[in-house]
């Protein structure tokens, strides 16, 4: 495949990336938007033209208007000439502060806990989760008032395998009562859901990992949606004793935030950073078997999807079946569905995948996979 | 020294040896409120309460342009009370990258453009939202999008003949009347004019709800809704006061021409105000200049200039001054829709049409009195009531001739 001339650089500030290549981008195949336009129909009465016109929405075109129409590059290069690329349109101007949460370190990081045995030889892990109020950054330059379990939105991965005891001590060092409901087969004190832990207060969930699959925890205390959608949540990932076959591994959160607290999101992201993983594409290889834990704790909204580019996947749905799969490119999971993607690229080059509802994507919820043809990167 | 001299300077200081003048007394209390402010401001005894709240934003999206195809630019200001960040733009709900001409923070009562290279769609809603820091937003919204006009010497003069068609021509027509007015009997004379008083109700309540309706899209600093008291009374107080100024002068009160100057002062700002809204409706692209507005105005505002000629009926006017007449009410509408094609906002839009109404209100007071001097008391006569019906009638049917 030959690549376009314009070789934007993605590289964000300076966030510890290892420094990727010049990415080609093609340019989408539709002609500019220069086409003569057409007479205005007219729906308005005289009241409304004038009470339209009192608005005042009429301007000079002032000396905004010498510029000439460029697409924008917000880091320090200088723009590039060629034809305009119009994704690089469709995102937000500037990066996340360095020094705070990496969506693209979460992104395959997992907590396997402190592990030990037991007794009886079966394994024991240990975690702490920290309940602790925080500002979180959701899009360059916009904060929000976060609930997080250590500090992060999404919590940490907690990985286990089956059969594996669990043991996660909570302690609660925010401002409000909190919970973590685990979602698996367990004792209805280890739910997490009546048993409300004040501030200042701890408790000890212990249960043993079951069933396998991908799972995720989250607050449950009342009310849900605000406990919820302020970040209290985090995946719980089961793997099964035999294990699955080695793979890129990738840790995907669809999570959404209401920045301005109207009942309607504002910004969409998977792992918390709109536009993040098209500013900071992901890296994968040719030919190289990727797996994707993708869980779903978008608020607000009914449904979320995930449609991947220029491949189809195998979709295991929760994960709790290694034999059972659906081949499609496209996946659609309510609120606290999950499910574990599969997939080769046999082509080399750029590859979005981003949520179906276009409303997402263009909020946020939109990442790039580059796919590297070179072995070692 | 005169005994009011000494008696003030005897109250102003017991001793007899100070003579405090009296504004120092009225600067005392001022400076020290000035001090204390300056104490808060440097010290801050405020700080006692509890900080750490999210701060109060208001940011006001004033207009939005569209200089040419695939570029949208926005004009914003901080009308609230504290700094506020703009983070990211969106345009229809998609985050858009964007550039603006200074610091993302604006202070208080600060201004910024916003170029955002967006491929908007003609004729169709584009909306506009800004997110701060703090993750509000603060929407504008273009109704039809449609390129901006360019200032070039065929949009002036487009517009400048908006207005001689919607405000100099009608004028003129209406004072051709003249002839016929000063023919009729006294009786009708007075019909004519509560038929003005009709006309100039209608203007009067046109105008001061296009200033209440503009007041809502002031931004907050600048208290939109308190713009229409200050120009819709302001506006006849003044007035007043120069009118019995030049009443001592010797024209004598409630003259016919200190009327019908009044009355074509009134239906002048009115015009201002209406060529303001025509010209930044057409630059925005809400109605096209097309004949129709043009014929629609004609018919509409001639009505206005039978007002005016019924006003000068009596006054015995040269032609002259009668041109001048005109032209002091057709005029500010060719000066109203050239500045309302190249730059208006919520504030001065709202400001006008409030002074407009306060003007027209005044005008409406002074015929009033005029015509109740002449009726002799027998004012509300069945022609009268006719007459003032009908013209509130007149001006709303001719208004319906305006394209729909």
């Amino acid at each position: 495949m030959e690549k376009p001339n314009t070789s934007p650089d993605r590289v964000g500030e300076a966030l510890g990336q290892p420094d990727p290549r010049a990415t080609a981008r093609p340019d989408p195949a539709e002609p500019p938007r220069n086409a003569p336009p057409e007479p205005a129909e007219l729906r308005l009465s005289r009241r409304e033209l004038l009470k339209a016109g009192a608005l005042g929405a009429a301007g000079l075109a002032a000396a905004g208007g010498t510029l000439a129409f460029r697409p924008q590059r917000p880091s320090a290069d200088t723009s590039h000439p060629g034809p305009a690329n119009h994704h690089l349109l469709m995102e937000p101007v500037g990066d996340i502060q360095p020094g705070g949460f990496d969506p693209s370190a979460f992104l395959t990081h997992f907590d396997a806990g402190r592990v030990s045995r037991l007794p009886n030889g079966q394994v024991l892990r240990e975690y702490s989760l920290v309940a602790v109020d925080t500002e979180i950054e959701v899009a360059p330059g916009v904060f929000f008032p976060a609930w997080t379990y250590n500090g992060q939105v999404p919590g940490p991965t907690i990985r286990c395998t089956e059969g594996d005891r669990v043991r996660v001590h909570f302690v609660n060092a925010g401002s409000h009562p909190h919970t973590i409901h685990f979602h698996g087969i367990h004792a209805a004190d280890m739910d997490g859901t009546f048993e409300i832990v004040e501030p200042g207060q701890s408790y000890m969930y212990e249960f043993d990992a079951e069933p396998f699959g991908l799972h995720l925890y989250h607050c449950h205390t009342p009310p849900l949606k605000k406990h919820i959608h302020k970040g209290l949540y985090g995946v719980f990932l089961v793997d099964p004793r035999e294990g699955r076959p080695p793979a890129r591994e990738l840790v995907m959160v669809m999570n959404a935030f209401d920045t301005d607290f109207d009942g309607e999101n504002e910004v969409y992201a998977v792992n918390t950073v709109g536009f993040h993983y098209q500013k900071h594409p992901i890296r994968l290889r040719k030919n190289e078997l990727t797996r994707v834990y993708l869980v779903n704790v978008t608020e607000f909204d009914p449904i979320n999807s995930f449609h991947l580019h220029g491949n189809f996947f195998r979709c295991y749905r929760t994960g709790t079946r290694l034999d059972h799969y659906e081949w499609t490119d496209t996946v659609m999971l309510c609120q606290g569905e999950r499910a574990i993607l599969e997939f080769t690229y046999r082509f080399p080059g750029p590859f979005m995948f981003h949520a179906h509802q276009s409303e997402f994507a263009e909020l946020g919820w939109v990442g790039i996979f580059d796919v590297q043809e070179v072995p070692n990167v | 020294m005169s005994e009011a001299g000494l008696a003030a300077a005897a109250g102003g200081s017991r001793a007899g040896s100070l003579a405090v003048p009296v504004w120092v007394k009225g600067l005392v209390p001022l400076s020290v409120l000035g001090a204390l402010a300056a104490v808060f401001l440097r010290f801050g005894p405020i700080g006692v309460f509890p900080g750490a709240f999210p701060p109060v934003e208001e940011l006001t999206i004033e207009r939005i342009t569209l200089p040419r195809p695939g570029e949208i630019q926005v004009r914003v200001v901080n009308g609230g009370p504290e700094p506020s960040t703009i983070a990211q733009v969106l345009v229809d709900d998609a985050v858009w990258t964007h550039r603006i001409d200074g610091d993302r923070t604006l202070g208080r009562l600060e201004r910024r453009t916003i170029t955002i290279p967006y491929p908007w769609v003609e004729g169709e809603p584009h909306e506009v939202s800004l997110m701060t820091r703090t993750g509000l937003t603060f929407t504008g919204r273009l109704g039809v999008a449609t390129r901006t006009p360019v200032p070039d010497r065929r949009y002036i003069g487009a517009l400048g003949l908006l207005g001689v068609y919607g405000g100099v021509i009608p004028v003129l027509l209406g004072l051709s009347w003249l002839p016929f007015l000063r023919a009729l009997r006294r009786r009708w004379l007075d019909f004519f004019l509560c038929l003005t008083i009709g006309l100039l109700a209608y203007l009067a309540v046109d105008a001061l709800a296009a200033a209440l309706e503009g007041s809502t899209r002031v931004p907050g600093a600048f208290q939109g809704p308190a713009l229409v008291p200050l120009g819709a009374l302001g506006t006849p107080l003044i007035i007043a006061t120069l009118r019995e100024r030049k009443q001592r002068a010797g024209t004598g009160p409630l003259s016919p021409r200190s009327v019908a100057g009044l009355v074509a002062v009134g239906v002048g700002l009115h015009n201002l105000g209406e060529g303001l809204a025509i010209g930044s409706a057409y630059a925005t692209g809400e109605i096209a200049l097309g004949t129709a507005l043009a014929v629609g105005f004609l018919l509409h505002n001639s009505a206005q200039g039978l007002g005016i000629a019924a006003s000068t009926a009596e006054a015995a006017l040269r032609p002259g001054q009668l041109a001048l007449l005109g032209a002091v009410a057709g005029v500010p509408a060719v000066l109203g829709t050239w500045i309302g094609g190249f730059s208006s906002s919520p504030l001065w839009t709202t400001l006008v049409f409030a002074v407009g109404g306060g003007a027209i209100l005044q005008a409406i007071a002074v015929l009033w009195r005029f015509l109740a001097r002449r009726a002799e008391g027998r004012f509300a006569q069945p022609l009268h009531v006719a007459g003032l019906v009908l013209g509130l009638l007149v001006m709303y049917f001719t208004g319906l001739a305006v394209p729909v």
